[in-house]
């Protein structure tokens, strides 16, 4: 087989990718950290190449992270949001694809507020699709760079004990999390109140915790924090932001119970004081900023990984092979 | 497997005949660029041994000199044949060692053959800065060229046809240091 179909034309979740899979990316992703350290962060692999980036929900640091890596490998670039396009005139997301995709583009980075629309998508248009997060489905660069970052701090991710604490309900980072640890033989945890967690998660072979104590007697390795989504939060699910820090708030006196150091993540955007202490964020075994460096090199390894990964091309690869 | 039949295959270089080039070619690389201001730069992934075992021919040659500086180059990102070939999934590393500015830069690679992969290693070096000179040093000059570049320092020039295949062991990487033409 080519190396061009090895991913496939989208990359939709970590659910259905295979643990070879998931590797090929990270292992792509070493390289491309070093093309941000030279003196011009820029290599011409993807010259020629249009992304649109099309962000039908708020983000900041996946936005820009998509873009930096889209940039240093040359490809052409156009942002759209949802607001101030055709989108807020009601145009469908089939449509607006099927148009970008009339100005003759390659790729379509996509986040959207439903669970599923980059998959929908990938399977209306040729383009590559690439998901920067469906609704509460998946996240999966995030849980990428998460699983690159891991292998930088501990070496490996087979055996490891990891964490993820809080708002696991709403967390399409903890569900892309979850099945790239677990296809890698790390151990998975998950700890929150029980009004956050999904129901049936234990049917997915992960622990579930009550409390944070109960996560770090447990051994834990690894603390993924989640971001308690504020804005997707109706009421009920917690009493309080003040009870919700003091019951699960990640904070160096819970730390202090481990005999080991405990490596701290966190997706971002953080909301210190309330799941995640300034004194743990800005800690010495926090890896929160080793995640956003890690971000832009793993995105570059996904669209380089992906350019090549479309069908007609991996035909055309097999042509020029023989 | 089924081994090539020892027709199929001849050798061009054996360990000795290689280390001798290799000697030569540290001697024309002194006479050429001097020492003070030489960079090796390696191509992935045999030109980087190669880069390595002459750097340290070089010191070995003139002790007064300094430590050579080398480095290694991975083109792959530089390629003109994505659409071709389909991304190549292992990317080595790339690791300059200083600033190019005003430096000799050798570039050294096993293989010179279409000249592609040496167009793509002139691109990227670019990126790192303006070296007052760059220079080509291979081990084997196979002809076949599609671009308009040659080779300054040579091991062994040889003609091939198109389908003939020229592989290059290095013993860091493949036990034996050996050169086999394959037809």
């Amino acid at each position: 087989m080519s190396a061009a179909s090895i991913l496939g034309k989208d990359l939709t979740g970590l659910e259905h990718m295979t643990p070879e899979q998931i590797r090929l990316i990270l292992d792509t992703a070493e390289p491309f950290k070093e093309v941000s350290e030279r003196p011009i962060k820029k290599v011409p692999a993807l010259r020629g190449k249009t992304i649109v980036n099309l962000f039908f929900e708020a983000s900041t640091r996946t936005r820009i992270s998509f873009e930096f890596a889209e940039k240093r490998l040359s490809a052409d670039t156009v942002n759209v949001s949802a607001t101030g396009s055709s989108v807020s005139k009601g145009e469908t997301l089939v449509d607006t694809a099927r148009n970008l995709e009339a100005m003759r583009i390659d790729m379509v980075v996509i986040r959207h507020p439903s669970s599923g629309a980059a998959e929908f998508l990938g399977r209306r248009i040729a383009s590559n699709v690439i998901n920067a997060g469906d609704g509460k489905h998946e996240h999966p660069t995030q849980a990428l760079l998460d699983l690159l970052s891991i292998r930088d701090k501990h070496g490996k991710i087979a055996g490891l004990k990891v964490c993820l604490v809080g708002d696991v309900l709403h967390s399409r980072v903890a569900r892309s999390n979850l099945w790239g640890l677990t296809k890698l033989g790390a151990e998975v945890a998950v700890c929150g109140p029980w009004t956050l967690m999904p129901r049936g998660i234990e049917e997915l072979g992960v622990r579930v915790f009550g409390r944070v104590e109960a996560a770090i007697e447990w051994g834990a390795d690894v603390l993924n924090v989640l971001r308690l989504q504020l804005e997707r939060m109706e009421t009920g699910f917690i009493p309080s932001l003040r009870e919700y820090y003091r019951v699960f708030g990640v904070t160096p006196e819970r730390l202090e119970r481990s005999p080991k150091p405990i490596t701290i993540m966190h997706p971002g955007p953080m909301n210190r004081g309330v799941e995640i202490d300034s004194r743990v964020a800005d800690g010495p075994h926090s890896i929160i900023l080793d995640q956003v460096t890690n971000g832009v090199a793993v995105r570059m390894a996904v669209l380089y990984l992906l350019a090549g990964g479309r069908a007609e091309l991996a035909d055309a690869a097999k042509r020029g092979s023989e | 497997m089924p081994r090539p039949k020892a027709e199929d295959r001849t050798i061009l270089l054996d360990a000795r005949a290689m280390s001798r080039a290799l000697q030569r070619m540290a001697v024309e690389i002194t006479e050429l660029a001097g020492t003070d201001d030489l960079v090796l730069i390696g191509i992935q992934r045999r030109g980087v041994e190669l880069a390595e075992r002459i750097a340290r021919l070089i010191e070995t040659q003139e002790p007064a000199a300094a430590t050579i500086p080398r480095g290694a180059l991975d083109i792959t990102l530089y390629r003109d044949d994505l659409e071709t070939v389909g991304p190549k999934p292992v990317i080595g590393e790339t690791h300059i060692p200083a600033d190019l500015s005003d430096k000799h830069v050798v570039i050294v690679d096993d293989v010179l053959y279409t000249g592609r992969t040496v167009r793509a290693a002139l691109d990227e070096l670019a990126d790192f800065g303006r070296p007052k000179r760059i220079s080509l040093c291979v081990l084997v000059d196979r002809g076949g060229r599609e671009l308009p570049i040659q080779a300054d320092i040579v091991g062994k020039a040889v003609k091939t046809a198109p389908g003939e295949r020229v592989d290059v062991q290095v013993v860091e990487l493949d036990g034996r240091d050996q050169v086999d033409v394959t037809r």
